[in-house]
């Protein structure tokens, strides 16, 4: 996030969420978007495909095809520009490139962008004006605007159209990611990505590439990045990549054709899979070992405000279960000394793995990461809020706004972005548009949160959202079991009969191995740059299922 | 905001125009004993415990609501106020069980706390009518229990001003008066999302976490302050914990959060000491007795359901290992890898729920160790 929960809670003059369910996903920001619309009356604009809750409280509902997000952005910055109300004086002081944005924008015409998405024209003009006439206004997208093949697109669609608004650098406004995870966050800031290293410095940057090669004694070449994890499927398929180590993931639930991640794990020569459930990804490893949960240990969480906060330990690990740094610090050293490279990294100042405890490893990473250098445990510890990351000394108080005067790369860049289809969409043999997402009452994969008592007893099993129309043509009701499939597999799930999404369109969530609905993703096609599957979009085939759960007039067996 | 002055208990202060008395008692260290007010709460006014004397007013004020006005003089402990504070609690007490000796609340209970303090009998209206509700609404969070309601409506305020669903209100006038979900419902057929934020905020026991019931008293408690697992708001909790066990959950002041939670950080935390839990390193047989690697798991029949089964294999089974046995069998099969095939013949995959200082090393592993870029995690996903 550019900008702050309390900012935009408390001095946005408008809200515009794309592509983000807010008030299941990220609860607590939630509750405070509709504080700011009961209390101080902000309007709120929301486009998403579904009628997901916080929609109750919008001025605006645009309601567009799923997959269309680009296009919808592109229209309402074609009113900006059309009808001369976007931010001239930001645009010509902090931005780049806007004739080319200008030219481009220029066939997304309201009447356009509405053939496209299905959106009314009218509206696409009300929400551009809104937008234009309340200032400053905070943006917020999550997996709504990221999981597409075009996925980079879209965030730089958000980006544009804050920019020609001028929204970006004040309190209220922004371009703000909801990130998913406690520390998703921060394991991007700390370099768990093929191209960066901590703090996002390239691999392919020598400055950067000579500092860790210094620090560490050694690191692979700077010319090739890694493999980004479906990639990484692929290449264990291919047999490219023969052992892997995953910690705290679940791939077997939460990657796109999930029967094709099985097979690609299986295999592997070697998978060590380290958590604290047995989870679908654990299966199929060869070794198990057991991490400790966040109550049992130590160590810091970066929120998506890119807040870094303590966890302190409150329970001792489980048997013989033990914290995870422990154990990655224990499998290091003994790699390190097993493949000969013990010396190089002993000479080198922070070649080790000798470790006692996560605040000598927050040191290193403060020591190698200009982001994080003023970031320490003990500074930590007298901080009730935390730190906001970009903090580069001790003595320097965090930066709770991005870009406020300037941005990092200096001009704002704005980047015309063309629309393109999803790369699969129904068709005549599977007529419905499948969309994915999650519940309020269930958190990723269903790993904790299926093991906890209440949350499991509300919402204990996965469903098919439908609209009645459709419904009505497969004949079938709320309840009645069907099953859904796809061109990499099929599950079987019960039907939920609702308005939440529109004819054509039905909706599921991935936390539920027995329906998983990455069952029925798309691995085939990514983002081109970040590698993100289209998880929003693919194509699949309704059929009842018969109260025996054969398909209704199908022999099973045939 | 312009600065006033006023006196409370003969000390001079400055105030902020806009302040209540009992927000300017608060900023100077002076405390008035509230009920029905929550400072993450408008005001209500309806307890009548924080009342004060106000010179030149004929009635006593309740300082939750009353505005602080230049010149005023305020007395916070006079006899008026103390005889009018307890009269209040005697009243709220006439209706309200004297169960302290089993109820969860003892020792975290605004009521029993003042009781004590203004020294409250319980015969003061003996005799008269008390309210017998049946205990409970059918959810698996929140336990209702209208008899312990004080009618404080800090549970509706916090509905409607800190989550926003507006799905608790009072219901029904005078002696009847009692909370209500929904359309006078249960709590599930209302809009309530069971953030608990009405929890976090009742006084005594009347809206009270079911999971926490019987399992230890507040001050039997070690309360750890940390940071939710779920999503990345980085709400801040606290962790009450007994006996190496998480009991109970509240909101921490933290900077995103201000002190309340949602439902999955406040009730969905029994995962943690689930039966499930992995608690030994485990090794397939074939790594501890050599061999080859067998197939591990075969399709069900071919049904592509994504349904599976574990092989017939006793290769392939699961054994219980030390954890030098684990770590030295995974160290070993890295090394080989990356003697064998290169270090891009591994690859790896940190995680979005684990420490930055853990998933530095896992960056770390990848790239000193294994001398790869193959890192990532599900970011993507």
């Amino acid at each position: 996030m550019t900008n702050t929960f309390e900012d935009i809670a408390q001095q946005a003059k408008l809200l515009f969420i794309i592509g983000s369910n807010t008030t299941e996903q990220h609860p607590i920001f939630g509750m405070q978007l509709r504080q700011a619309v009961k209390q101080r009356g902000v309007p709120l604009i929301v486009a998403d495909p579904r009628r997901i809750p916080i929609t109750q409280f919008a001025t605006i509902h645009l309601r567009h095809r799923p997959g269309t997000d680009t296009a919808l952005l592109n229209g309402l910055m074609n009113v900006l520009v059309t009808e001369d109300l976007y931010d001239k004086e930001f645009v010509a002081a902090r931005t780049e490139g806007f004739e080319e944005l200008r030219d481009r924008l220029a066939e997304y015409t309201p009447e356009y962008v509405q053939e496209i998405t299905g959106v009314p024209a009218e509206k696409i003009r009300q929400a551009a004006r809104l937008m234009a006439a309340t200032k400053p206004g905070a943006l917020m997208y999550a997996m709504g605007i990221t999981q597409h093949t075009s996925g980079v697109g879209n965030v730089m669609s958000c980006a544009n159209l804050q920019m020609l608004l001028g929204n970006l650098g004040v309190p209220g406004g922004g371009v703000n990611p909801l990130r998913g995870q406690s520390n998703v966050q921060g394991a991007c800031d700390m370099g768990g990505l093929p191209n960066v290293y901590s703090g996002y410095q390239s691999i392919a940057l020598e400055a950067s590439h000579k500092k860790f090669e210094a620090a560490w004694g050694a690191v692979p070449p700077a010319d090739k990045p890694g493999l980004t994890v479906v990639e990484m499927m692929n290449a264990a398929e291919q047999g490219k990549v023969r052992a892997m180590y995953i910690f705290g993931e679940n791939p077997m639930l939460s990657d796109p054709d999930i029967n094709h991640v099985r097979h690609c794990l299986e295999a592997l020569d070697f998978l060590v899979v380290q958590d604290i459930f047995m989870t679908e990804t654990a299966q199929l490893a060869d070794v198990v070992l057991p991490g400790a949960s966040f109550a049992e240990k130590e160590g810091t969480f970066t929120n998506s405000e890119r807040r870094v906060q303590p966890l302190r330990r409150a329970l001792d690990p489980l048997g013989e279960s033990r914290p995870d740094w422990e154990i990655l610090a224990e499998i290091g050293a003994r790699t390190l000394a097993l493949t000969g490279q013990a010396k190089a990294a002993a000479e080198a100042p922070h070649g080790g793995w000798e470790y006692l405890n996560p605040a000598e490893v927050l040191d290193e990473i403060a020591a190698l990461t200009p982001s994080y250098a003023g970031i320490r445990h003990g500074r930590l510890a007298h901080a009730p809020k935390g730190l906001q990351w970009p903090c580069p000394g001790e003595d320097h108080p965090g930066t709770p706004i991005l870009h406020v005067g300037k941005f990092a790369r200096g001009l704002g860049k704005l980047t015309p972005v063309d629309w393109l289809p999803p790369p699969e969409l129904p068709d005549a043999e599977y007529p419905l548009l499948l969309t994915t997402g999650r519940v309020l009452w269930h958190y990723h994969t269903g790993t904790q949160t299926r093991r906890s008592g209440g949350l499991s007893a509300i919402a204990p099993e996965g469903y098919i959202e439908m609209h009645a129309e459709d419904a009505a043509r497969l004949d079938v009701t709320t309840d009645d079991m069907v099953e859904v499939k796809s061109r990499r597999g099929q599950v079987n799930v019960k039907v939920e009969i609702t308005e939440k999404v529109q004819p054509g369109v039905v909706f599921m969530t991935f936390h539920f191995a027995e329906s998983a609905a990455n069952l029925l993703t798309n691995a085939s096609a990514l983002d081109p740059v970040a590698k993100i599957p289209g998880f929003k979009v693919s194509a699949v085939r309704v059929t009842k299922l018969s109260p025996d759960g054969a398909p209704a007039g199908v022999c099973e067996s045939c | 905001m312009a600065p006033v002055n006023i006196t409370i208990d003969g000390r001079k202060l400055q105030a902020q125009a806009g302040q209540t008395v009992y927000e300017a008692a608060a900023a100077a260290g002076i405390e008035i004993p509230i009920l029905c007010h929550h400072p993450a709460l408008p005001p209500e006014g309806a307890c009548r415990v924080c009342v004060v004397e106000i010179e030149k007013q004929r009635n006593l004020q309740t300082a939750c609501t009353y505005p602080v006005a230049e010149g005023m003089v305020i007395s916070t402990r006079s006899p008026r106020v103390m005889e009018a504070r307890k009269f209040a609690l005697e009243l709220i007490v006439s209706d309200h069980p004297l169960d302290c000796m089993t109820c969860e609340a003892t020792g975290d209970c605004r009521l029993q706390d003042l009781a004590y303090e203004y020294q409250v009998r319980d015969d003061v209206f003996a005799g008269g009518r008390q309210h017998s509700w049946p205990i409970d609404d059918p959810n698996p969070f929140i336990q209702v229990d209208r008899n312990k309601c004080i009618l404080c409506r800090r549970c509706v305020r916090a509905c409607d001003y800190i989550n926003g669903v507006e799905a608790i209100s009072i219901v029904h006038r005078g002696f009847d008066a009692t909370i209500a979900f929904g359309m006078d419902s249960t709590m599930e057929d209302s809009p309530c999302e069971f953030c608990g934020s009405c929890v976090e905020v009742c006084p005594v026991a009347a809206l009270w976490p079911k999971q926490s019931i019987g399992k230890g008293r507040a001050y039997q408690l070690k309360q750890v302050e940390t940071v939710c697992s779920y999503c990345g708001v980085g709400c801040k909790v606290i962790l009450h914990v007994k006996d190496n066990e998480i009991v109970k959950v509240t909101g921490a002041d933290g900077a995103a959060n201000h002190g309340f939670t949602c439902v999955k950080g406040r009730f969905g935390y029994d995962y943690v000491n689930h039966a499930d839990r992995l608690r030994k390193p485990l090794m397939r047989r074939y790594l501890v007795e050599g061999g080859a690697k067998p197939a591990l798991h075969q399709p069900n029949n071919g049904n592509g359901r994504g349904e599976y089964s574990r092989a017939a294999n006793p290769a392939a089974e699961w054994v219980e290992v030390s954890w030098e046995q684990a770590l030295d069998t995974v160290a070993t099969r890295l090394a080989q890898t990356k003697e064998a095939h290169g270090g891009d013949a591994f690859a790896a995959l940190c995680s979005a729920r684990c420490t930055n200082e853990e998933n530095y090393l896992m960056m770390k592993l990848a790239r000193q160790v294994m001398q790869t870029h193959n890192i990532d995690h599900c970011a993507r996903l």
